[in-house]
């Protein structure tokens, strides 16, 4: 095999999680390489790898025969490996051209700008991917799926030997698929060799030649796509048999409905959902990222409007137009993004703790230090928070502990029924253990728990129940005598593959 | 022991004691040293006399620092502060002049003016910030504008004279011979905020919405209620500010309080405060607006001239920031 990128042993640590460990791969010249992998399999490391964002602790890179030691995106570059992010990276005031060659506009005497040149070549190179559009538009006026043509656009002006493609379908419509599918194939004849990163595995067989699967950090396997077929590729992606770390409380039994969403309608164009959770039930969400998971949760809460629908808790209908309703109800939000939303990251772990009721720690608006820190070394102690005082910055904790002082906040306010967004992204499988054992604890003290997650096999060790989101929408509600796998992640794909 | 990034583990009572030795001993130590600097150096610098003129200059920037302490600690800016002072100032003077009044009353009045418009005007800048999501930084600029528009307005473009003389006499009182009347009362204002921020819910909250207002507002709270309330503070010490210049300058005038602002910022800065939010001291701004006066005299007596005072005093600023990130990274470790 001609190869044009090879990675030997390649390894990435960071403080806590190892994020790829011992990856060999290597890419043939003009192939079309599909990366498949659950979400923290490793694929976004491998990604930053390539792009110099990050530099590999362990293992070689070549490319071109050459060892590839990118210290900078700009590096990679001139390389010849060009990258088009999930996120965009246009700049929305300037122009289509102008974003096209920002990295070398054409100029003329004292370093002014050749509108002439700027404007001609970019309409060859939008030509190139089937945009028909006047360069001088500007770029905020584009739709996404035209914003992605034009960064496919930008990664061709510079002559690129290596595409990489992360994720670029996320947020298309089935014929801006097809368009960008026809693109790629067009790029492919051409001779450009592309790495295209999805996890929309029914879209992969049409343009890939290979696959290659990443599980926890590691390379599973590397395939020919020709005889594999979807069922073949969750079985690499998942794998790994559900190990009894979770600790299912069969004594645990739900009882009354602790809370019910009806019809909830975020925005005008997102579909109504329904659901409900009963006191001592865990209700697992499961759906792949940017299904509207985390959305409906944060609606349902207040923290984002919401347009339409009904919050029930306790049989009895509530009106919440912001957290400080939610919380007042007795519903608690552990958020996706813990560092950013749940905690105050330079305060002390007390602080943390007691910020969502300090009425209990204080008398006519006087706190009182000495009822706040007991009432912060007891749940400390409780959950079992690794700090070195009550008086420790959260920031120097570790993402267990950061957790459980989350845990511990909701807790000291005093919850009926808990949401947790993500609850054991980050943690280790120790704290991770610990994390399930408390909410074992609090289900049995007859709370609502409802879990999302994107850990398959944790949702299916936790949960009594999990509905599945795909799309906005909750396509399916499955019990627990019924688990299975691909049963729940075809239910997750099913929007996103109908035509 | 978990992965923190202490090295070697701190001791709960001696990282509170490392904490206080970064945080606040820093700036009072850089304040002993040039006092002593100019101690030695300058002639006159180490008289009661120069104190007491030191004392008496500092009280005006204490005061809206103090205020000004309140709004960095959440995140935003003041930058109206020194108009708003200079309305309260005609607004005070005007009432305090009615001689249908007798002065106690006059003056009390005077005093609820002064305090009602400048909470008015930092209530407006809190209110409009967060209801329109809109950097207090250009709301307050506007503000900065109104307010000396306003106090034009009021003043018909004159400045006012004729304060009862037992405000004036009020005003040149020094207790027991060391203690200014004005120095003592931007003295009570620091106590007052360090008692708020430092054993309060409502303090508490301050620093929090500071931190991180998206998690405070997650949290069950409603974080637009004590930025709206910080704002409203710096405009009440602006109103206070206002009265010490009156009893200070015995006038009110509708150019007064030109670039007051800054040097409050600068002390608050100075002091320890961290721009971003959630960080900081009221008793580091008083140590900062000492510092700050404390060059301002002790160049003079040295003889720099007015053209170099302003470009050492400004480069004092930035060291001070370029130390507080400095000052973060060592607090980080300790904690």
């Amino acid at each position: 095999m001609d190869a044009i990128l090879s990675l030997e042993g390649v390894g990435k640590i960071f403080p806590g999680a190892v994020a790829l460990s011992d990856v060999s791969l290597g890419i043939a010249r003009g192939e079309t390489h599909i990366i498949l992998g659950e979400n923290g399999a490793g694929k976004s490391t491998l990604i930053k790898l390539l792009a110099g964002i990050y530099q590999p602790d362990s293992g070689t890179i070549a490319f071109n025969g050459q060892p590839y030691q990118p210290k900078t995106p700009h590096d990679a570059q001139q390389s010849g490996i060009r990258i088009v992010h999930q996120e965009l990276n246009l700049l929305p005031y300037l122009s289509i051209a102008e974003n096209l060659m920002l990295e070398s506009l054409p100029r003329r005497a004292f370093g002014i700008v050749d509108r002439k040149a700027l404007n001609s070549r970019a309409v060859a190179l939008l030509q190139e991917v089937g945009l028909d559009i006047d360069p001088r538009t500007r770029v905020e006026a584009l739709g996404v799926a035209q914003m992605q043509l034009v960064e496919i656009a930008k990664a061709l002006s510079y002559d690129s030997k290596l595409l990489v493609l992360d994720e670029p379908t996320a947020t298309l419509t089935p014929p801006e698929i097809e368009r960008l599918f026809s693109i790629i194939k067009r790029l492919k004849a051409r001779g450009v060799t592309i790495i295209y990163i999805s996890h929309r595995l029914h879209e992969v067989f049409e343009i890939g030649n290979r696959v290659t699967v990443l599980r926890n950090g590691r390379l599973v396997a590397t395939r020919d796509l020709e005889g594999l077929g979807v069922p073949d590729l969750v079985r690499m992606m998942i794998g790994r048999d559900i190990a009894d770390e979770y600790g299912f409380d069969a004594r645990v039994v739900p009882g009354k409905v602790a809370l019910r969403v009806a019809n909830l309608k975020r925005d005008a164009s997102t579909p109504e959902i329904s659901f409900a959770v009963r006191h001592g039930e865990i209700l697992g969400v499961a759906g792949l990222v940017g299904s509207g998971r985390t959305e409906a949760m944060r609606a349902l809460f207040g923290a984002d409007p919401k347009l339409d629908g009904v919050v029930e808790i306790g049989g009895k209908p509530v009106a919440i137009a912001a957290p400080k309703d939610a919380v007042r109800h007795g519903l608690s939000l552990l958020t996706e993004d813990r560092k950013g939303q749940g905690l105050l990251l330079d305060m002390a772990v007390d602080r943390n703790i007691t910020i969502t009721d300090l009425g209990k720690v204080s008398r006519n608006g006087l706190l009182n230090r000495r009822a706040e820190a007991a009432a912060a070394n007891d749940l400390v102690g409780q959950l079992r928070v690794k700090a070195s005082s009550i008086e420790q910055a959260v920031r120097n904790l570790s993402g267990g502990n950061q957790q459980k002082v989350v845990l511990a906040k909701w807790l000291f306010r005093g919850t009926s029924t808990l949401i947790l967004d993500e609850p054991t992204r980050g943690v280790d499988i120790g704290a991770r253990r610990e994390i399930y054992q408390l909410l074992w604890m609090l289900a049995a003290q007859q709370k609502g728990i409802i879990m999302v997650s994107s850990d398959l096999p944790e949702l299916m060790g936790m949960c009594h129940r999990i509905i599945v989101f795909s799309k906005n929408r909750i396509v399916g509600e499955v019990p627990r005598s019924e688990f299975d796998q691909e049963r729940i992640l075809s239910l997750a794909y099913q929007e996103y593959v109908r035509p | 022991m978990s992965e923190t990034t202490v090295s070697a583990p701190v001791s709960p009572g001696r990282a509170k004691f490392l904490r206080f030795l970064v945080r606040d001993a820093g700036v009072l130590l850089a304040l002993v040293l040039i006092t002593l600097f100019f101690s030695a150096t300058a002639p006159y610098f180490a008289t009661s006399g120069n104190a007491l003129k030191i004392f008496v200059q500092i009280a005006i920037n204490t005061v809206l620092a103090a205020g000004m302490t309140f709004v960095i600690l959440t995140g935003g800016i003041d930058l109206s502060v020194g108009s708003v002072l200079a309305l309260c100032t005609v607004v005070g003077a005007t009432v305090m002049i009615n001689e249908s009044l007798s002065p106690a009353v006059a003056i009390s009045l005077a005093l609820l003016a002064c305090m009602a418009t400048g909470a008015m005007c930092g209530f407006l800048n809190g209110w409009i910030s967060t209801r329109w999501k809109i950097p207090s930084f250009i709301v307050t600029l506007g503000m900065l504008n109104m307010a000396a528009g306003a106090a034009r307005v009021v003043s018909d473009n004159s400045t006012i004279t004729g304060l009862p003389q037992s405000f004036v006499d009020f005003g040149n009182l020094i207790i027991g011979g060391f203690l200014p009347s004005i120095f003592l009362i931007a003295v009570l204002v620091i106590a007052a905020g360090w008692f708020v921020l430092r054993f309060t819910v409502f303090g508490r909250m301050i620093f929090a919405v500071g931190t991180n207002d998206e998690a405070v507002r997650l949290s069950g709270h409603n974080p637009d209620f004590y930025k709206v309330a910080a704002f409203t503070i710096s405009g009440l010490t602006a109103g206070i500010a206002a009265m010490v210049y009156l009893l200070r300058l015995n006038i009110g005038s509708p150019i007064a309080g030109v670039g007051y602002e800054l040097n409050a910022i600068a002390a608050v800065i100075i002091g320890g405060t961290s721009l971003s939010g959630g960080k900081g001291s009221i008793i580091g701004t008083l140590v900062g607006a000492c510092i700050l006066q404390v060059l301002s005299t002790g160049l003079q007596l040295l003889g720099v001239g007015d053209n170099f005072k302003p470009i050492v005093i400004g480069l004092v600023i930035v060291l001070a920031v370029i130390l507080d990130a400095y000052r973060e990274r060592l607090l980080r470790k300790i904690r």
